[in-house]
């Protein structure tokens, strides 16, 4: 049975993919090689996993401002996340998805969780994301 | 939410200041609903993290601000680019990186900003006032213009910088509002180790923790030692926003908004209490090692953020006499290599191994000229990334530590 879940939109689009569900933060500039989509962060938790064509679902953004440029960039090349899930707003993260869609046509959703809707949100190995202007819904 | 529009933003909008700051009010707007700003408000000077070539993203940016016109309202200053445009010879990095990075750092310019390429940009005459809305990037001089200095911007990044640089205007949200910029957390330094003779260590290990443990709350810290200078408060900012995102600290006695816990917290109580022991500091610096003591070295990297002329001070009693077995780096910035030429310090550095970089720094590009082994550095940030960035294994000590590491050739400790 599909649960729909009622999110914010950050950045409007759609996407359907498996998660690549994050335990800590990640900081993309330092801790995302644009070239291949790999996480190269050697603290993080999910070093050497890969996020190309999954949805990215993580708390929160971390770490260096230039952030932006690497999910653009990576978002260019094709190796950046089919759609980012977090639960507490990123501006860094925000402003990437969206340069990549106004330069290049590339969409990347990126919606705002709430905290009750969490743990089912983690815990499903497959999401769809529907992210209007108004308002975004994810489905599990 | 829908973001109130002043009759300049409409202006804006309708491209009556050009077609550049049109594009650019219109990502704002965005990125104002996002971050649910509720209006916009004018910044004396802004700082852009836009020079360091990642990609072709970046050059695409610029280049079409520039096709339409671009060029900024306020006084704008740049971050560090991919290469050294003083000393072009020390870049070893791909032809890619070298010319789009050289040329991303003139098409800025060309939109009216001020070469400085500097991390640090806080330790030049663009030092901005108390009280100051700005709009700044580079996570280290955003905690260091909100704490240490009392101006005020968000952790505004790539892109965004730019949009507020070519229209004058920030989303009003986050840290641009006094009660926002209040304490959350309570950080108390009980104890400090006895064997450290320089604050900069226990501010580095503080501001490590701090970043692990506080995330984006903006903390108070008390019992930092009595030394602490304006560099070390700049080590912690920077490893506080590189291990955890960090906008914001107030350290109470020693930066101007919290000359008390009661003037930090606005008179509020702490959401939580850290207590950080001698022996929690010690292991926090340990870590920051992948190395055991006695490591062969392959370099040592100073200057990250971008050494001042006051840490210049403090290095060059250090670097007289023997010469280290290894490279020595040592970022800076423009302003303090022209002090340092009128000084005569630059011939001694040189004359004592040490290589200058300007314009950038040794771990966001390809300068160093041995990156198969170990470098040690006195920056808790250099720390954190270099691993992930140019693939070396890292020591972290004092500044002396580093010195006489590099005269040992291996990881030694004072």
């Amino acid at each position: 049975m599909t649960v729909r879940l009622e999110a914010t939109t950050l950045v409007s689009g759609s996407a359907q993919a498996e998660t690549l569900v994050l335990s800590e933060p990640l900081s993309f500039w330092g801790g995302l090689d644009s070239a291949t989509g790999r996480i190269i962060d050697q603290w993080h938790p999910e070093r050497n996993d890969v996020m190309n064509g999954r949805i990215l679902v993580m708390r929160a953004g971390r770490g260096s401002s230039s952030g932006s440029s690497v999910l653009a960039e990576a978002l260019r090349r094709g190796t950046g996340p089919a759609g980012i899930v977090l639960l507490a707003g990123d501006a860094i993260v925000t402003v990437g998805a969206m340069v990549a869609a106004e330069l290049y046509g590339k969409t990347c959703p990126v919606v705002l969780a709430s905290e009750a809707d969490w743990a089912a949100i983690t815990g499903a190995g497959y999401l769809a994301i529907e992210a209007r202007e108004e308002a975004a819904v994810i489905e599990i | 939410m829908r973001v109130q529009l002043s009759t300049f933003d409409q202006l804006l909008l309708a491209g009556d200041e050009g077609e550049a700051a049109a594009f650019a009010m219109r990502l704002l707007v965005r990125f104002a609903e996002a971050v649910g700003a509720a209006r916009f408000v004018d910044i004396e000077a802004a700082h852009i993290d836009g020079c360091l070539y990642l990609g072709e993203v970046s050059l695409d940016f610029v280049e079409h601000l520039l096709r339409l016109g671009g060029r900024v309202r306020v006084p704008t200053t740049l971050n560090v680019g991919s290469v050294d445009l003083i000393h072009p010879e020390l870049f070893v990095g791909s032809d890619q990186v070298g010319r789009g990075g050289a040329r991303l750092m003139k098409a800025h310019e060309e939109l009216g900003c001020v070469p400085t390429f500097t991390c640090a940009p806080y330790q030049t005459i663009f030092r901005p006032r108390f009280g100051a809305q700005i709009a700044w990037a580079e996570s280290n001089a955003i905690v260091f213009a909100n704490s240490v200095l009392g101006a005020r911007t968000n952790r505004y990044g790539d892109f965004i910088d730019l949009c507020c640089a070519l229209t004058g205007r920030a989303p009003y949200y986050g840290l641009h509002v006094g009660e926002n910029r209040r304490a959350r957390i309570l950080v108390e330094v009980e104890s400090v180790p006895e064997e450290w003779a320089e604050a900069g260590l226990a501010c580095v290990a503080v501001g490590h923790a701090v970043g692990r443990r506080c995330g984006d709350r903006v903390p108070a810290i008390t019992g930092l030692p009595a030394s602490t200078s304006e560099d070390d408060l700049k080590a912690l900012g920077a490893v506080a926003a590189s291990a955890g995102a960090v906008a914001l600290f107030h350290a109470v006695g020693l930066t101007p908004e919290a000359p008390t816990v009661d003037a930090a917290f606005q008179g509020r109580a702490p959401e939580e209490v850290i207590r950080l022991t001698a022996e929690d500091l010690r292991e926090t610096v340990r870590k920051l090692s992948t190395v055991p003591d006695g490591t062969p070295l392959t370099a040592v990297s100073l200057g990250t953020p971008h050494f001042s002329l006051a840490e210049f001070e403090r290095l060059m009693p250090l670097i007289d006499g023997v010469r280290p077995m290894i490279d020595v780096y040592v970022n800076t910035h423009r302003a303090v290599l022209e002090e340092l030429q009128r000084r005569g310090w630059e011939e001694r550095l040189r004359a004592a191994g040490v290589t200058l970089v300007i314009d950038t720094c040794t771990y966001v590009t390809t300068v160093m000229r041995d990156l198969s082994g170990t470098v040690m550095t006195n920056s808790g940030k250099w720390a954190y990334y270099a691993p992930g960035n140019i693939g070396v294994d890292v020591a972290f000590g004092s500044l002396a530590d580093c010195v006489a590491s590099a005269r040992a050739g291996k990881l030694v400790r004072l």
